[in-house]
């Protein structure tokens, strides 16, 4: 009887164990955490309420709805920076430059020379797929210095990082160019009539699936993750590295591309000087926050995405308790120093001696 | 090594292209921004040139001087002027300032000028050298930095050179320049506050939307808005900074409607945060503007914004005057003249916008 | 404790999840002796090690050190180097970019300020007492990876130590450097340092240490002097089992006759890494080899064919037909497989696991949008863990925590599941034990009796002799001879490569 339920209790401690060493458990336990701290001090976080919005359609109001909303396009940026990171071993760090470029963009093909006109010049699905490929193209500007000149992805990408908003001024000739008088545009940034959950969650949502379809009926995972661990090896089983680190640019690229549609039909107007600024930051911590590692190699999209929607909720949580905006970046770099604490080999292994000598001796001795 | 220099190469050739372009663009229009760009390229290298052999500068400088002298009583009676102002690129504000001295100073109105673009006070330092080496009679400065500009305003007074500082103010004796053209930041606080009070709410709760922490701007809006609340017991319910950022804003407003605050009051420290905030208000179905349950209070009279004041959908609009142009050839034509000026801090006149009182003229003689 | 003893490790037990890594291992180590430990890869010798240095802690028994009247407990590296025990591995673990003296002293040095002049003076007159040719000013980098590793030497020694632990020192090293680390060794031995030996190599074995012990499954097989143990016994000790008679390994197969179809043929091959323009061909089910010193080419030739250098001349014939190979996977839709000279560098992706190891090649031959499901992929993982006996808790374990041998046929399952005609395995048997090295021979002349052709590269000639019907000899990056038939002997080949020409 006894021996039974220790070893239920054993065997509850090598699950646990197992989840423990598992990737996906760093951005889980860190939801979790969060989660359980809103519930302890607040719990009226979780509130959702049915609202007529001032166009008289039904909307979800809520912290947790507001979460799905701004996180939708981290998560978004954090499956391009996933690949990236993966293949190429760096980060790219013009991620919000380039949105302010894919932004500008689509709304140069939208407004024409006017800033202001009065009808939209081009359908808006054109210009969403001009502002994709805009965006693509200069992913694979970053793509090329990476993989056929060698260049460190966070040097390389530096290059846009400073001229990107400089390119988005331009393409605009400087004007910020509004399109708020077209109530379609807005709807993808914010509701479609009708639909009470925020449209950017969806556009995201179809992006999860896709990337889902990419990883089972392509074999970009088993080749990024070739390329990143051991770029030589992976070259002399025939495979194209530097061919590899471009498509992943040109992934990110693609990504950048909606995150822009999304940025600017939040309010049917670019600011290039201040769209998405910092946003590469966050992309990268959603990637290191799934446990991926930095240097290149493994990697896990389900912990990179749950990555970005926790850094989302932690930005929720520190805004509703008022925690000034400025002081936002040090709670991430908190964030920062405990994972690369946790993710540190010599730590893992003394925690998980920690939890055999606790917890295992026991159910032994128990059973003894 | 060789891909190194390829790839530099590669990214250059890439901005140079870009900016070619913009040239091209610029040109149709008016045909002059593109030599001036040019011209300041130019300049730049000039300038760099200059700081190599500075010490046979002096001679050559006297020289120069002498040639431009000759070249001036040539071509009638023309002000040589050398404008040095921030990227035209940095916001809507400086377009409009740019756009501004650029229709002021041309041959039409007696100018011969040039203008020289940067963000970073050396090269605006450098650029100063070279203009004054040039020869020209007026320097206009709209500095980067407080700080750092003592040597190259002695040199400019040595040369006979007039320095006119406009829009923003330096930390160098008054006796190194002519006239200093400057907005009070703290002045359009006062007045956005004073017709906040003049409102008579029953109840004052404000949401206080700051832009980055420690500009100019930002201190002189928020100190009025701060003293206020604390004089008339205002409730300031979230004060945050969303960095000049529109969705940041929107963010913010949204975490408070989610949080369940009461409010009536969106004081937005620009016209961009007050459309984020006007953004999720309206999702949250919260009406607002003339007559409505929220006052919304934007500043820098961006056409757009003036718009949503003409059609009631915000209460308030505080300018920050681009337009110095008129002021600055006010003090230059007097100096001319032999004229004396009876304060050298000229603090240009600044409205503020009511929704219940603009007119289509306001809009179209202020908007940005 | 026994009088003469340094170190006595008594009753080691280590287990890591679902391996016992050693179990009651004794071992002991006297003053002034070169002990070899032996054991196939994964028999417990490098946890035994890690456990003595302090990389691992130990999970029962004991360790005690001469002049120390308890136990110790080693802990970390530290530990271990506070107790004057020093390791020199296999890598370099030093800096190329500093100077030799500053390797030796690195992280030695007490106090921020350093007295260079004092520091090079004294690692040069270290570097003479040990006669290591190398100056204290020098560039590590500049230095050859022998004289690099006899710095690593140097340096373990100068740290007063009582127990040196070489494992694997001698696979990267030619011939004579390896005499010159073996002299090394002996004038250690003489100054009364107690010296680990780990090697695969017999020979060296046998011609330097003084006892040897055996390890088998993480279990203590036995101590042995070394002349109370011919080399057939140590083999089936290690092995577990009586070794089948190695010379024979080739039985009564031949090879193809001279009028069997060329499956492969280049004429005036060269690449862009420095070799000599070279002619080559090999038929159907024939086994291959390129011998020559390390340096001398060997690799580069075959990495040419393979298309893993770029071409820069030469035609290339398949089946008769003249093909062009720009690139690997080229080669690879050919039929022609390539296992390549270093497992860690070009061979093995580390973090990824068994099973994603071996279906690479096959995957990324059968292209980009077709991926196997992971019910093939593991059907092909099983089927060759279970062909080549390969030693993995599962085929999801990441390959980089298997042992070098496993690696290998890790590596070798990969090239075998592609199914190629024509498989190129360029020190396949490097750095691994001799069970799977032989095992490895076998399956080489067993895949030639099936018709496939197969170029085969070792540094042990014996090897080469053992496999392959035929012999390119290669010096100075340039093909100085053939050999066959009787001229497939130890002095015919040594002869050739020293350029001795009749």
């Amino acid at each position: 009887m006894s021996g039974s339920t220790t070893k239920n209790k054993s065997s509850f401690i090598q699950i646990l164990q197992s989840m423990v060493s598992n990737q996906i458990f760093i951005p889980i336990a860190a939801l979790l955490l969060l989660a359980l701290f809103n519930l302890i001090v607040d719990p009226s976080f979780y509130s959702i309420t049915l609202k007529e919005s001032n166009d008289g359609f039904s909307t979800l109001q809520g912290n947790l709805i507001s979460i799905l909303d701004f996180g939708s396009e981290l998560a978004i940026l954090a499956i391009g920076m996933t690949f990236v990171t993966s293949a190429s071993g760096g980060q790219d760090i013009s991620v919000g430059a380039t949105i302010a470029i894919a932004g500008s963009a689509i709304l140069r093909i939208l407004c024409g020379d006017n800033p202001r006109p009065s009808e939209l010049q081009a359908p808006i699905f054109v210009a969403v797929i001009v502002g994709c490929i805009v965006a693509m193209l200069f992913g694979a500007f970053n793509g090329v210095l990476v993989s056929f000149f060698n260049i460190q992805p966070m040097v390389a990408t530096l290059i846009l990082f400073t001229a990107g908003r400089s390119i988005a001024s331009w393409i605009n000739n400087g004007q910020l160019p509004d399109v708020s008088f077209e109530p379609s545009f807005g709807y993808w940034g914010t509701y479609i009539p009708g639909v009470p959950i925020p449209t950017p969650f969806f556009i995201a949502v179809v992006c999860f699936i896709v990337t889902g379809l990419i990883l089972k009926f392509t074999t970009l995972g088993l080749y990024s993750q070739s390329v990143g661990i051991n770029e030589s090896s992976a070259k002399l089983n025939g495979l194209n590295p530097k061919m590899i680190k471009l498509v992943t640019f040109v992934i990110l690229g693609l990504c950048v591309g909606i995150c822009g549609f999304i940025k600017v039909s939040r309010l049917s107007q670019i600011n290039y000087s201040v769209i998405a600024k910092d946003i590469e930051m966050d992309a990268i911590l959603a990637v290191a926050l799934g446990g991926n590692a930095l240097g290149g190699g493994k990697f896990n999209m389900t912990a990179s995405i749950l990555g970005a929607y926790v850094i989302q909720f932690l930005t929720t949580t520190l805004y509703k308790y008022g925690v000034s905006a400025d002081a936002l970046p040090a709670y991430k770099a908190v964030v920062v120093i405990l994972l690369v604490v946790f993710s540190a080999p010599t730590v893992r292994d003394g925690l998980s001696n920690f939890w055999k000598k606790n917890f295992g001796k026991k159910a032994v001795k128990e059973v003894g | 090594m060789r891909k190194k220099v390829l790839a530099v190469l590669m990214a250059a050739t890439m901005v140079v292209g870009m900016t070619a372009c913009g040239g091209k663009k610029d040109a149709e229009p008016t045909a002059a921004p593109a030599e001036e760009k040019a011209d300041d390229a130019a300049a730049d290298d000039a300038a760099a040139d200059d700081k190599a052999d500075d010490a046979a500068a002096d001679d050559a400088a006297a020289d120069d001087k002498a040639d431009d002298v000759a070249a001036d009583s040539g071509s009638g009676e023309l002000i040589k002027v050398g404008i040095i102002n921030n990227d035209p690129n940095e916001s809507g504000y400086r377009t409009a300032n740019v756009n501004d001295l650029k229709n002021m100073f041309t041959e039409e109105n007696g100018y011969d000028a040039q203008f020289a673009y940067s963000l970073k006070n050396d090269e605006q330092i450098n650029s100063a050298a070279k203009f004054i080496q040039d020869g020209v009679q007026y320097l206009l400065l709209s500095a980067a930095d407080t700080a750092g500009w003592d040597s190259t305003l002695k040199d400019a007074q040595d040369n006979g050179v007039k320095v006119i500082l406009f829009d923003r103010t330096i930390d160098a004796d008054e006796s190194l320049y002519e006239a200093s053209i400057v907005s009070d930041m703290a002045k359009e606080g006062e007045t956005a506050v004073e017709w906040l009070k003049g409102q008579n709410l029953d109840s004052y709760n404000v949401i206080h939307i700051q832009g980055v922490m420690g500009s100019a701007a930002q201190q002189g809006r928020s100190g009025a808005l701060t003293e206020a609340a604390k004089s008339d017991g205002w409730k300031i319910v979230e004060e945050q900074t969303a960095e000049w950022n529109a969705e940041k804003a929107q963010q913010i407003v949204q975490t408070v409607i989610d949080r369940g605050d009461e409010f009536n009051v969106i004081y937005a420290e620009n016209d961009d945060m007050a459309k984020g905030a006007v953004a999720a208000l309206d999702k949250a179905g919260i009406s607002h503007g003339v007559g409505k349950d929220v006052i919304v209070m934007g500043f820098d009279c961006n056409k757009w914004a003036l718009e949503e004041l003409k059609a009631g959908n915000w209460n308030y609009d505080g300018q920050c005057n681009p337009f110095q142009a008129s002021y600055i050839d006010d003090i230059i034509k007097k100096l001319e003249k032999g004229e004396t000026l009876s304060e050298k801090t000229i603090i240009m006149d600044e409205k503020g916008f009511d929704a219940t009182t603009i007119t289509d003229d306001d809009v179209n003689t202020y908007g940005i | 404790m026994n009088k003469n003893s340094v170190l006595e490790m008594r009753n080691i037990s280590k287990s890591f999840p679902g391996v016992r890594a050693l179990q009651n291992v004794q071992f002991s180590l006297c003053e002034g002796e070169i002990h070899a430990l032996m054991g196939e890869n994964g028999a417990g010798k490098s946890t035994l090690i890690k456990v003595l240095t302090g990389v691992y802690s130990k999970d029962e028994g004991d360790i005690f050190i001469k002049g120390i009247d308890n136990a110790v407990s080693i802990r970390s590296p530290q530990d271990a180097q506070n107790l004057g025990i020093s390791t020199v591995y296999q890598e370099i673990t030093l800096c190329p970019n500093l100077t030799v003296a500053e390797n030796m002293f690195i992280g030695r040095t007490k106090g921020a300020g350093v007295n260079w002049k004092k520091m090079n003076d004294e690692a040069d007159r270290i570097l003479e007492s040990l006669d290591i040719p190398a100056k204290a000013k020098q560039q590590l980098s500049s230095c050859s990876i022998a004289i690099q590793q006899m710095i690593a030497i140097a340096r373990a020694v100068d740290m007063q130590c009582k127990i040196l632990i070489l494992d694997e020192p001698t696979s990267s090293l030619d011939e004579q450097e390896v005499e010159k680390l073996f002299k090394l060794m002996r004038d250690l031995k003489k100054k009364g340092v107690g010296i680990i030996f780990v090697t695969h190599f017999l020979d060296q074995v046998y011609e330097v240490c003084d006892k040897i012990t055996v390890l088998r499954d993480g279990q203590f097989v036995g101590e042995y002097e070394i002349k109370d143990l011919p080399r057939v016994q140590l083999v089936s000790k290690m092995l577990g089992k009586e070794l089948d008679d190695m010379s024979d390994i080739r039985g009564d197969y031949e090879g193809p006759g001279e009028n069997v179809e060329k499956i492969f043929e280049a004429t005036s091959l060269q690449s862009n890494a420095g070799i000599k323009p070279f002619d080559f061909y090999i038929r159907k089910g024939e086994v291959n080899g390129f011998t020559g010193l390390l340096g001398s080419g060997r690799s580069e030739c075959v990495r040419a064919i393979f298309g893993a250098d770029r071409v820069i001349k030469g035609t290339i014939k398949k089946n008769g037909q003249t093909v062009k190979i720009g690139k690997p996977i080229r080669a690879m839709k050919l039929g022609i497989g390539y296992l390549p000279e270093d497992r860690k560098v070009d061979g093995i992706i580390g973090d990824l696991s068994v099973r994603e190891n071996i279906v690479l090649a096959l995957q990324v031959m059968k292209g980009f949008f077709r991926p196997f499901s992971k019910a093939q992929a593991y059907k092909f993982a099983d089927e060759y863990i279970k062909k080549l006996e390969i030693k993995t808790a599962s085929a999801d374990t990441p390959i980089k925590s298997l042992s070098g041998g496993n690696q290998q046929k890790v590596i070798l399952a990969r090239w075998l599941l592609t199914n190629p005609e024509y498989l190129i395995l360029d020190e396949p048997t490097r750095g691994i034990d001799v069970g799977t090295k032989i095992e490895i021979q076998k399956l080489v002349l067993e895949l030639a009796k099936q018709g496939k052709s197969i170029t085969f590269i070792s540094s042990e000639t014996d090897e080469m002799l053992r496999t392959c019907s035929r012999l390119i000899v290669m010096r100075d990056r340039k093909v100085v001879g053939e050999l066959k038939g009787d001229q497939l002997n130890q002095n015919t080949i040594m002869s050739t490569i020293a350029g001795g020409d009749k």
